[in-house]
């Protein structure tokens, strides 16, 4: 156990990090606005009080409407991401284990498939048809693989569980595919919204997601004792007075809903799920009580710093932000896990 | 106990099923819903047909299979013969280059020049080209098409068959109308094998290979004079816009969106081409400049409003219900150039994105919008 003063200094870095992340990538972006202007319009945006930055309206509109609200969705997206992560990882004591584990990327695709075919919306705005359907789809698919695992074993081992997952993932991915192939004049809509991207006019995507998944980091955050004791093995940790299926049911249920979060809004960002639990374990240490928290904050800055490049990279026109995720993440990774293991 | 909950499940995925097969006849109308079940009965009947049929052949088989096969034989070298001198020969005849890249599949080519000489024009066409539909009916060919793509559904009267793909083509479902000429816009796999003409029409790059391709159309199906009629009023109608727009000494920009996500397409697409020909700039061109979208790149926001451009082309308004209203509710819109001074053109998705007869509409529209706005001189 590290002690908790030096624990508490991680915590202190990782939240100033966040915070300078987010003040740098504010100044970059296609249109060429005046840096300190930028900085003085957005805290005259976030704080009370009126200070005028001199901005063009429509520089202002730029920051305030593109900018700071993208910059936002990106810390929430890559939370959401990195904290269901770790705690899929935890619960299943499996490294590979990932957000869209548990067929919550096949069943959000098919919602949003279905939604986009019946044209209940554009993916874009409030409680648009996209985002509904897209949500619904992934927390049915997480329901569907749950009382399959119950079905196909009464103890519930994980690996029944991992396995109906797969099963219920081909499954809803054949819908989907089998729809898209029938309404090929959808195929583009459809096509980026699996590409993921934090693509967004204004704060409604942030006002739909925040909230919720603010809550539901809140409560993983308070999980960090109980998923290492679960890490000791099922038995184990029945021995120690946990009700395994009862807090691995309530994990899983709090996970997928955090992640149907991140989806209904930013579709499927790949890896970020995956590595940033990783890269924390390896540098901060293995126990969830640390994993988590710094998963936030990681998860957070990793995605905001991604998008930067999705959205400057390309001159004029836009990447997708997964194919940027994994660009710079995987060999991020190996770096990592070289330096740690040496 | 666990059947029970077993057969729950099942019907719950039935019932998912159930609903993704309404999914897709909830776009369609009742009536073509109606027309779906027809086909499929009568495809149903057919094939029971074929079944019988083939039971009483059976008996012939050996014979009749040998003789089939020397058929083909004494076909192929028949047509290896003769027909590549025709067919050099005609190549020579035509003088629109373009036609090269739509030339007939090898071999095919020479058995319209054949039925021509005969006298005998294809009565069954099927098209797996709206565009190539579009085509057909406006040189008077829409007699003799029998069965359309999914998205031929343009001119009404084109017999549309909904479970006919032509991103997913099935080349039994196409053989079973039994054409003597199918159109398509890209290769289909094993789609030779039927033996049957095939006519591609390739996405036209500029306004010559959109008239070439509609006097070949003409050409093959016997209403070549029609076709002719159809490319003049095309050049006249085109060339009347063409002279009425007033003269710029700083050409205006302009934005064509695709879909809400800001796809767009670039100048080298030929939708492009067009606003080029209306002396319009496009600020998507930056976006794609190594051609790594291939014409059609996903712009940045900021930059599309920090471009500004003078003109908004909607060719959204069908598939995302896109309009003047919607654009000017989105962050920021409001305050771009052509959003303030009204200068936003609702297009119809469709026809901006063929190369069809209907391309005069196409150019009309946008040249009135062009035209609507005033020649600033400059300085």
């Amino acid at each position: 156990m590290r002690p908790a003063a030096g624990r508490l200094s991680w915590y202190v870095g990782g939240v100033l990090f966040v915070f300078v992340t987010c003040a740098l990538v504010l100044l970059v972006g296609q249109a060429d606005l005046p840096r300190g202007r930028v900085l003085v319009e957005a805290f005259d945006r976030l704080t009370p009080g009126t200070i005028e930055s001199g901005l063009e309206p429509i520089q202002k509109s730029i920051v305030w409407n593109l900018r700071l609200p993208r910059i936002v969705l990106g810390l929430t997206v890559g939370a959401a991401l990195a904290t269901a992560g770790a705690t899929f990882q935890g619960v299943f004591r499996n490294p590979l284990a990932d957000p869209y584990f548990l067929g919550v990327a096949a069943g959000g695709g098919f919602g949003a498939t279905i939604a986009f075919v019946n044209d209940w919306g554009d993916g874009r705005g409030l409680l648009d048809g996209v985002q509904v359907a897209a949500f619904i789809g992934a927390l049915v698919a997480v329901a569907l693989t749950w009382t399959l695992g119950a079905i196909g074993d009464r103890r519930q081992s994980t690996t029944t569980l991992i396995l109906a997952g797969v099963a219920v993932a081909s499954f809803f991915t054949a819908l989907q595919t089998y729809l898209q192939q029938r309404n090929t004049e959808d195929i583009r809509e459809i096509y980026v919204w699996f590409l993921g991207g934090l693509t967004t006019q204004g704060w409604s995507e942030v006002i739909q997601s925040a909230p919720l998944a603010l809550v539901c980091i809140g409560l993983l955050l308070l999980a960090g004792r109980t998923l290492d004791v679960l890490g000791v093995g099922d038995d184990e940790a029945g021995m120690l007075g946990l009700s395994v299926v009862r807090t691995r049911l309530l994990l899983i249920v709090i996970a997928a809903l955090l992640t149907a979060t991140a989806v209904a809004v930013s579709g499927l960002i790949a890896f970020v799920g995956l590595i940033v639990p990783h890269t924390v374990r390896l540098i901060f240490g293995h126990s969830y009580r640390v994993v988590l928290p710094m998963s936030v904050l990681i998860g957070a800055s990793f995605l905001v710093l991604c998008d930067v490049a999705a959205r400057t990279v390309g001159n004029a026109s836009e990447i997708p932000i997964g194919v940027v995720t994994a660009f710079f993440g995987a060999p991020f990774f190996v770096v990592i896990l070289r330096t740690a293991n040496r | 106990m666990k059947i029970r909950k077993l057969l729950a499940l099942l019907a719950a995925l039935a019932l998912l099923f159930a609903a993704c097969g309404s999914d897709t006849s909830d776009t369609d109308d009742a009536a073509e819903a109606a027309s779906d079940a027809d086909v499929e009965a009568s495809m149903a009947e057919d094939e029971a047909m074929e079944d019988e049929a083939m039971q009483d052949e059976a008996m012939e088989d050996d014979e009749s299979s040998a003789s089939a096969s020397e058929e083909a034989m004494e076909d192929e070298t028949m047509e290896d013969d003769e027909p590549s001198a025709s067919a050099s020969e005609e190549a020579m005849e035509d003088e629109e280059e373009p036609m090269e890249d739509n030339a007939m599949e090898d071999g095919e080519g020479e058995a319209t020049a054949d039925a021509e000489a005969a006298g005998e024009v294809p009565t069954r066409i099927v098209s797996l080209s709206p565009t190539g539909t579009e085509m057909l009916f406006a040189v008077g060919a829409g007699d003799q098409v029998i069965a359309v793509d999914n998205f031929s559904y343009y001119p009404p009267e084109a017999p549309v068959v909904e479970d006919l793909s032509a991103f997913t083509p099935s080349v039994e479902a196409i053989a079973a109308f039994e054409p003597d000429l199918i159109l398509t816009s890209s290769p289909v796999e094993g789609l030779d094998a039927l033996g049957v003409e095939i006519l591609q029409l390739n996405a036209a790059v500029d306004l010559d290979e959109v008239y070439a391709q509609i006097e070949q159309v003409g050409a093959v199906t016997g209403h070549i004079g029609e076709a002719t009629e159809v490319v003049l009023n095309m050049q006249t109608d085109i060339a009347a816009v063409l002279d009425s727009l007033p003269e710029r000494e700083v050409p205006l920009t302009y934005y064509h969106e695709l879909d809400p996500t800001l796809f767009s397409v670039t100048s080298s697409t030929f939708v492009g081409y067009v606003y080029g020909l209306l002396g319009l700039e496009n600020v998507a061109d930056a976006a794609d400049e190594d051609g790594s979208a291939f014409g059609y790149p996903q712009l940045n926001q900021e930059y599309l409003l920090t471009a500004d451009p003078d003109i908004i082309f909607l060719a959204d308004t069908l598939c995302c219900e896109q309009n003047a209203t919607t654009l000017g509710e989105r962050e920021g819109w409001e305050l771009l150039t052509a959003v303030q001074t009204g200068n936003i053109v609702e297009m119809n998705d469709d026809i901006v994105s063929r190369w069809g007869p209907r391309l005069v509409e196409f150019i009309q529209v946008a040249g009135e919008a062009v035209s609507a706005i005033e020649a600033v001189p400059a300085g």
